[in-house]
């Protein structure tokens, strides 16, 4: 689909198996489900993991990561980087992600079109940024430095939002292509962040889909979301990964699949994480759709050969 | 000035909506910022405290995470309003979440509602400790036979690493035994009154170990663990509680896996 996604470090000694990730649906790694996974014959799909979590010094934590990594490809996602705040961004913590991209060589490196640090404060959530053409300049500026450390591009991922800022003279996917032109960054299409964003601000998910630069999506997030209301009455839904899937959401994802190919696909279960077997069968869902796609895409080769 | 620093502060006057945004999160007295809206027109107050519950939600459970004895004893009700005061007065500074919460012994010490418990702080000492001692780095510990190869005329000049685990607390509380009672999964009775109890935390291996210390053996550790030889260690260990056992101390020390390495003290002229 694009060359963004596998990294290519030939010349480097590798401590880890390469575990190509191409067309394979994975889940959010959870430490109460090692036992479980370990235990899993075959062993399939990938993991995602919140590189934060992984940044103390050593401990059970890099212990349950470095089996995973033996066994699975393995997705460092990034959550608290505030690569689109207005500050410069904390070296100490982009030293630290660095250091983990070094060490465990994964398959995909992602992090937020968002912010979460503030001055000195941490505010532990992603929260949102006006799209103009100064706060397009600072971002790039941002990705290029996330990237000019570590040594390859990332994927950046599409925010949920409740609020909009007047002040945004550019449309989000706008805004997102103007960072991939001026990064050469790839894209983490999160489909449920695109459902819960049109249906809080009134806009068409297939519109925003038809706008997106799907060429340069490396990775899907899928997840669930809880619905509340806004102060006029109306649907407000929370990018709560708390969840299954919604239908809507897998709907969208087999149009996207549909046009970009089957992309690796992340379920995305955070809070109130349900047992290995449940989490394992969203994922199969998932991989399904992968494959229908996969397989009609590779009948027309065949039927064109 | 770097060109960067003078580009992000000329950001910075030109529209600082990380500044707007933040004003109110921690403030649920405070109006949505001016620079938010929802779409055509529509208001921003529900909307803006989506944002305002996720980071309070969040960080309560953050330390409900990382305090799970203090939570058991407390009951979720009264902890989570105890975190709520404290994440609105000290919120974190550092991304990492498992680093947050130092400072939260100390609040739940001065925190009204928990007078009645004084042992409180101490157990949420003990697991801020457990919690550091988890993330730390991991060492090979020193065996438990390392002190059998050096002369004994030369004992009393022994230095030890302290393995980056190792925690020494000291209590006026039986805290290890509310702790380990908190900790398991099993019923837990009334707190008693007991004998103040100090304690080693370790992690030899993968899983983070909590014993009690015998009498004098929390300032014998802290001796150690600062550097010095082991006849001073004893020494002031002796010198606050009679009873002290040498023997029995550093036996029980090497056992927990408490050092990495042990070496004669003018062996390593360091700076
Ligand atoms: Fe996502």
């Amino acid at each position: 689909m694009n060359g963004l996604a596998a990294p290519s470090r030939m010349s480097k000694t590798s401590r880890f198996p390469a575990h190509p990730v191409a067309g394979l649906a994975g889940t959010s790694f959870k430490h109460e489900h090692l036992p479980a996974i370990l235990g899993d014959d075959p062993k399939g799909g990938f993991f995602e993991v919140h590189a934060e979590n992984y940044m103390g010094a050593g401990g059970p934590p890099h212990d349950a990561l470095t089996k995973i990594r033996r066994d699975y490809p393995v997705s460092l996602h990034g959550v608290c980087m505030s690569i689109g705040g207005p500050r410069l961004l904390d070296k100490a913590h982009l030293g630290r992600f660095k250091a983990l991209v070094d060490r465990y060589e994964p398959a995909l490196v992602s992090e937020h079109l968002a912010w979460s640090t503030h001055d000195t404060t941490y505010y532990n959530d992603l929260l949102p940024l006006p799209y103009t053409h100064a706060t397009v300049s600072r971002v790039a500026d941002h990705i290029d430095e996330v990237q000019g450390t570590i040594g390859r591009p990332i994927l950046l991922e599409n925010p949920s939002t409740y609020v909009l800022f007047p002040a945004s003279t550019m449309s989000e996917t706008d805004f997102i292509r103007e960072l991939v032109r001026r990064t050469g960054c790839g894209l983490l299409l999160d489909v449920n962040n695109v459902f819960v964003s049109a249906t809080n601000h009134g806009f068409s998910a297939l519109s925003y889909l038809a706008d997106f630069p799907l060429q340069n999506v490396g990775e899907i997030h899928l997840a669930g979301h809880a619905a509340q209301e806004d102060d006029e009455g109306d649907l407000l839904l929370i990018d709560s990964h708390d969840g299954p899937v919604a239908d809507a959401v897998w709907k969208l994802f087999d149009v996207v699949i549909g046009r970009c190919g089957p992309l690796p696909t992340l379920i995305e279960w955070d809070s109130a994480i349900p047992d290995w077997p449940v989490l394992k069968a969203e994922t199969a869902a998932a991989q399904a759709i992968l494959d229908r796609h996969a397989d009609s895409l590779f009948g027309k080769a065949h039927a064109a050969g | 000035m770097p060109q960067d620093e003078l580009q992000s502060r000329d950001l910075g006057r030109r529209f600082d909506y990380a500044a707007a945004f933040t004003a109110g999160l921690l403030d649920p007295d405070r109006a949505p910022p001016d620079a938010v809206s929802g779409p055509n027109g529509k208001a921003a107050i529900k909307r803006y405290a989506v944002y305002r519950n996720n980071v309070t939600v969040s960080l309560i459970d953050a330390l409900a995470a990382s305090f799970p004895a203090t939570l058991r004893i407390t009951g979720p009700d009264f902890f989570r309003a105890m975190a709520r005061f404290h994440v609105r007065e000290t919120p974190p500074s550092s991304p990492l979440l498992f680093e947050y919460g130092r400072d939260f012994p100390d609040f739940i010490e001065r925190y009204e509602y928990a007078q009645s418990m004084p042992w409180l702080a101490d157990v949420a000492r003990m697991e801020r400790a457990w919690l550091d001692a988890y993330h730390a780095a991991d060492a090979e510990p020193l065996a438990s036979g390392a002190l059998a190869s050096i002369p004994p005329e030369r004992l009393a000049d022994t230095v030890f690493v302290p393995h980056p685990a190792t925690r020494a607390m000291r209590s006026r509380y039986p805290v290890v035994t509310i702790f380990a009672a908190n900790r398991s999964d099993g019923p837990v009775g009334r707190i008693e009154a007991g004998d103040p109890e100090d304690a080693l935390v370790t992690r030899p291996g993968l899983e983070v170990f909590v014993r009690h210390l015998p009498p004098g053996g929390a300032v014998f550790l802290d001796r150690l663990m600062a550097g010095e030889p082991l006849g001073a260690a004893a020494a002031a260990a002796f010198a606050e509680r009679a009873e002290f056992d040498l023997a029995a101390n550093i036996a029980g020390l090497l056992q927990a896996g408490a050092f990495t390495a042990a070496h004669q003290e003018d062996e390593h002229d360091e700076p």
